[in-house]
């Protein structure tokens, strides 16, 4: 197998290419996917100051690793969430990053900065994990860049994350989540600019970029991620990829293409009120003098006793469980 | 040769020689969600395996959001 640039040994085959690459021109490639992305949808400028928010996964890493290379100016954000080993190890792996390359990296801490963590504000909402963890990096991450000055958030979601979230919108037709899956979100009322810039490579490229790079990443999956929807929506779009190479671009890339135009009038449309949380400041949707989202999960949460990880996680299948035979029946 | 993978954990033993693709095949592993690692470079599909490699395949499909 031959490198399509230069006719050397490869070290990886990209069918959606139809191509092979050696190291050096597989990172070529990534970092000129990566500038066409930022380019055509005017993501960042190079004058701009970038919040990279990090997990230590090796989207996030590669991410912050290829701004930095192509000459931005990105700092990272990382928010402990508490989630056992896992969180533990996953911010060693993103303290080692910044240290050995002499980035600037803050911390969060959900359990000592706010007297919480994932675990038991899963417990306390009854919801997916997800579902308070999404939020409160949501929240922490729009602090974070407004708190710092920074122009924009830059987060690691790749071709994979986004055709799948698609897919999930497209089976529901919920109109309004694809009208909004786009990878900028400009700034508006006191939110920060948020960017893709992975958009176009895909999950196996980017865990290649950091082997190549040596970049060393966490592996493991998130506990709380069992059974997550879309993760049966990559492994459902991977199957179609392997008979059919490009499908999961041509998907998504065509969606931003030709679709999203057409629901551009919808997406202008939603909810565009918003007034200050009483108690943290930030911009919430609810009316004058209401607190946000965010604070409320913070009092519940902190409110409460800590839950372990394997708690929710047994509490979680065994719901499962009754779920599926009551379906049965 | 030793193939570890990963989530979780673990080793296997695999007899004889492969091709990486037919390694992959033959534990169901689908090509577009794991690379594979020899002494931390990656191995293209149609690199032969010897009995002797010790080689990680690594899942590359992450979940959340
Ligand atoms: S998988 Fe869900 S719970 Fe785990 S880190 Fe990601 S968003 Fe949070
Ligand atoms: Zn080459
Ligand atoms: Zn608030």
């Amino acid at each position: 197998m031959k490198c399509r640039t230069c006719r050397g040994p490869a070290i990886i085959e990209l069918p959606r290419h139809n191509a092979n690459f050696c190291a050096e021109h597989f990172l070529q490639m990534c970092r000129r996917q990566v500038e066409k992305a930022i380019h055509d949808h005017d993501m960042i400028k190079k004058t701009d100051r970038v919040l990279v928010a990090v997990s230590g996964g090796k989207d996030s890493l590669a991410v912050w690793d290829m701004l930095v290379e192509l000459g931005y100016q990105a700092d990272g954000l990382y928010v402990a969430l508490g989630i056992g080993e896992y969180s533990e190890e996953s911010r060693e792996y993103t303290e080692r990053f910044a240290a050995e390359r002499n980035l600037k990296l803050t911390v969060v801490s959900l359990r000592d900065d706010y007297g919480y963590d994932i675990p038991t504000a899963t417990k306390v909402t009854g919801r997916v994990p997800c579902s308070a963890c999404g939020m409160s990096k949501r929240h922490l991450f729009d602090k974070a860049a407004v708190d710092g000055g920074y122009d924009v958030v830059v987060t690691g979601h790749n071709l994979d994350d986004e055709a799948a979230v698609l897919f999930g919108n497209a089976l529901r037709w919920d109109v309004e989540y694809l009208a909004r899956q786009l990878p900028v979100l400009p700034s508006r009322h006191g939110f920060p600019k948020k960017v893709k810039p992975l958009i176009r490579l895909t999950e196996r490229e980017m865990a290649a970029w950091c082997v190549i790079r040596g970049i060393d990443y966490i592996v493991e999956e998130c506990p709380m991620a069992e059974g997550n929807r879309h993760i049966g929506y990559k492994e459902v779009l991977n199957v179609l990829e392997e008979k059919s190479p490009g499908t999961k671009a041509s998907y998504y890339l065509g969606f931003l293409d030709r679709m999203a135009p057409v629901l551009a009038s919808i997406a202008a449309t939603g909810a565009d009120s918003v007034t200050p949380c009483v108690q943290c400041g930030a911009p919430t949707g609810g009316e004058e003098g209401s607190v946000c989202a965010f604070c409320r999960l913070v009092e519940r949460s902190a409110a409460h006793e800590p839950v372990s990880v394997e708690l929710v996680r047994k509490k979680s299948r065994s719901q499962k469980r009754v779920q599926a035979e009551a379906s049965k029946k | 040769m030793k193939v570890l993978l990963r989530n979780p954990r673990r080793e296997i033993e695999i007899e004889g020689r492969r091709r990486v693709h037919a390694l992959l095949a033959e534990l169901g592993l689908p090509r577009e969600s794991h690379l594979v690692i020899r002494n931390g470079t990656l191995i293209p599909g149609d690199e032969e395996l010897d009995k002797d490699d010790v080689i990680e395949i690594r899942p590359v499909i992450s979940g959340g959001f």
